[in-house]
């Protein structure tokens, strides 16, 4: 233990992505200068249609998440408190809402919306939400409404969502008074689906042992695939990003120095302290090699049809992690903790998203039943940095990873 | 050969001797503000209570929160394992903890092995930990060793409904305003602490037979509401307050030479 393991290469690309990010938030900014249309979206819901009409989609909840990295989370919660609105509300909503007032955050706010799109596949709050910003800004709201498959997705559910697909197109031909048109439409579906594809592939690298990357680089590799998913853009990227993880697992370089357990996260990631939680974990040769975070991106590619992009939609975008019941997505936590060869589920129960929280207990629960492994919860929120308790967090890592080194027969 | 644990938690630090499976001495000392000087203190004030030198001491594990602090220890270790250990040195038979200690809560599910199998702690929130009833006790103007005895001569106890320690002050001091029986508060400030820690239980489902750690554990009125809420007895050692600083010295015996 005397000697530290000098820390592996930084992945390149991360470069690379922080210009694209950089390129598509000018684009956005600017914007109304180039007569384009910017429409705020949930992070789940539809963007293809946009992409295909040329509108710019922009996320609040990408833009919240770079605020609670940027640490500018606690100010505008309390902005938001200061405004009525409740502390136990969605972080990423509180500072939405309170960033489309005083223009803060690391991007001094988004550019003003000319239409919301909200898509309820996440959770409800979203509702209210867009709700609260379509007023604000005086500009249409369109809800996509997918109803929660519980136990399964009934030809009764698909009917009902695919006729919104029809009212969501009708929508953006009203608000950008132009017609769609179906050649863009399919060749955007394409590549969507492409870039999910890919997305799955650099998450399939961290199998590879060691892991060329952890959770962590993909909570910040997400962005693309949420922001600019249906473009060229993506698809390249992650062609690229791809390329130089398999180059790493040929060069036998492993994110965590001396990997010895492999770790899985469950939720959405604690964004104000990703390096000190990066660095704990790694303190014991513990990596966070998946998440079922940002594998929520690609995990409907099974109900996509690339030829057939916006009939396959409705399904796609209903049957997402968060919209399906418990069973399901412990069966998939399951599946995960299998192929990534799993030592300890680490959950985070996160104050902001209730929906992701609630069957948390009844996953831990199958999980040790069904394989034995250790499980921590752990309670934080993604954005506000207030509801972290730093050396409480710090203990029950340290005991967690007793018992994960115990039972791997390595303590 | 003798083996020490030094447990620095938010209220007082623990010092334990082991010798050949029996405890040598044990030390209780009030933590205060600088970690390293009461680690040091309870730990000396052992050695000359017990008649030894440092050079008799094979091996320290340093535990509770001010466990990084305690530079002398040979290694650092979490409270849960300490506690599990102590518990399962104390008597083997044990399969479930309750440790309501000054800061934090835990339920601590051991394997038959006496090994740490699962843990739930309380949130950030210090509702169910010594703390809560420090804070009622305060409000109440009795002393924590009186809060103890008084709860258990109330003939109906006052229900609190809040889970924050600040809210149920608010509603302790209401009541207060309303001349309820303090007897009454009391018993029911125990159960709305008990009840926070049975869940923490239930989370882990934990199994009998339970012991209960901590300093806690040396409040009866608390004893009494936690046996009511778990539904069985709780198992209490004279080292309950000791247990954390006992195990932290079993796994020092543990270390490789």
């Amino acid at each position: 233990m005397s000697d530290t393991p000098s820390p592996p290469p930084k992945i390149m690309a991360a470069k690379k992505m922080r210009d694209l990010m950089t390129t598509y938030y000018l684009e956005a900014l600017s914007a109304a200068q180039n007569h384009r249309q910017v429409a705020w979206i949930t992070s789940g819901g539809p963007v293809e249609p946009l992409v295909a009409m040329d509108i710019i989609p922009v996320y609040p909840e990408n833009h919240g998440a770079m605020i609670g990295s940027a640490k500018m989370g606690e100010d505008l919660c309390a902005k938001a408190e200061d405004m009525g609105y409740s502390g136990d509300l969605c972080a990423y909503a509180r500072s939405d809402i309170a960033c489309a007032v005083v223009k803060g955050g690391p991007i001094g706010g988004l550019p003003k919306p000319d239409m919301l799109i909200c898509c309820n596949n996440i959770c409800g709050t979203v509702l209210k939400w867009y709700e609260i910003q379509a007023r604000y800004f005086q500009v249409p709201l369109f809800i996509f409404d997918t109803p929660v498959c519980h136990t399964g997705y009934t030809p009764e559910i698909a009917a009902y969502v695919k006729t919104q697909v029809n009212e969501y197109i009708a929508f953006l031909e009203q608000v950008s008074g132009k017609k769609m048109d179906p050649a863009r439409m399919n060749a955007v579906g394409k590549l969507s689906y492409e870039g999910q594809r890919l997305w799955q592939q650099v998450l399939n690298t961290t199998a590879h042992k060691p892991s060329p990357m952890s959770a962590f680089d993909a909570f910040f590799f997400l962005a693309l695939i949420v922001t600019l998913r249906g473009t060229q853009i993506a698809v390249d990227f992650y062609k690229e990003l791809i390329a130089e993880l398999e180059q790493r697992i040929k060069d036998g370089i492993g994110v965590v120095p001396d990997e010895t357990y492999r770790l899985l996260w469950d939720n959405l990631p604690v964004w104000h302290r990703l390096k000190w939680l990066s660095d704990r974990f790694s303190a014991h040769q513990a990596c966070l090699v998946a998440d079922t975070y940002t594998s929520a991106w690609c995990g409907a590619l099974k109900y996509m049809d690339e030829n057939n992009f916006l009939d396959s939609m409705a399904e796609a975008y209903t049957r997402i992690y968060l919209n399906i019941g418990v069973d399901e997505m412990a069966e998939e936590v399951l599946k995960m903790i299998r192929f990534y060869d799993i030592h300890g589920l680490v959950m985070h129960s996160n104050r902001s998203c209730k929906p992701y929280s609630f069957g948390q207990m009844d996953i831990m629960r199958i999980v040790r039943e069904k394989t034995g492994i250790p499980v921590l919860m752990i309670e934080a929120d993604m954005v506000d940095p207030r509801s972290f308790s730093e050396s409480q967090i710090e203990t029950r890592i340290d005991a967690f990873m007793e018992i994960v080194k115990h039972k791997a027969g390595r303590s | 050969m003798i083996f020490a644990g030094i447990d620095i938690g938010s209220n007082t630090a623990k010092a334990a001797l082991i010798q050949d499976r029996a405890i040598i001495g044990v030390r209780v000392i009030p933590t205060g503000y600088h970690h390293l000087k009461a680690g040091t203190r309870v730990f000396e004030d052992l050695l000359d209570q017990t008649g030894l030198s440092r050079s008799d001491i094979r091996a320290i594990v340093s535990t509770g929160y001010g466990r990084a602090s305690i530079d002398f220890a040979d290694k650092a270790m979490t409270e849960i394992l300490c506690h599990g250990a102590g518990a399962h040195f104390l008597d083997p038979d044990i399969r479930g903890i309750i440790d309501v200690g000054g800061q934090d809560s835990k339920a601590i599910a051991l394997d038959d092995q006496g090994q740490v199998d699962n843990f739930a702690m309380n949130d950030k929130c210090a509702a169910g930990t010594g703390r809560f009833l420090e804070v009622m006790a305060n409000a109440l103007e009795v002393s924590l060793d009186q809060m103890g005895e008084v709860g258990l001569t109330a003939d109906h106890p006052s229900k609190i409904s809040s889970i924050c320690t600040v809210f149920a002050e608010s509603e302790v001091i209401s009541m207060i305003a309303r001349q309820e029986k303090r007897e009454n508060i009391i018993a029911g400030i125990h159960q709305a602490a008990a009840a926070r820690v049975a869940i923490l239980a239930a989370k882990i489902r934990i199994q009998r037979p339970v012991m209960m750690t901590g300093g806690v554990a040396k409040n009866p009125g608390m004893i009494a509401a936690l046996e009511t809420q778990l539904n069985q007895a709780l198992i209490l050692s004279p080292y309950c307050q000791e247990t954390g600083a006992i195990g932290a010295a079993v796994l020092a015996s543990r270390l490789p030479a």
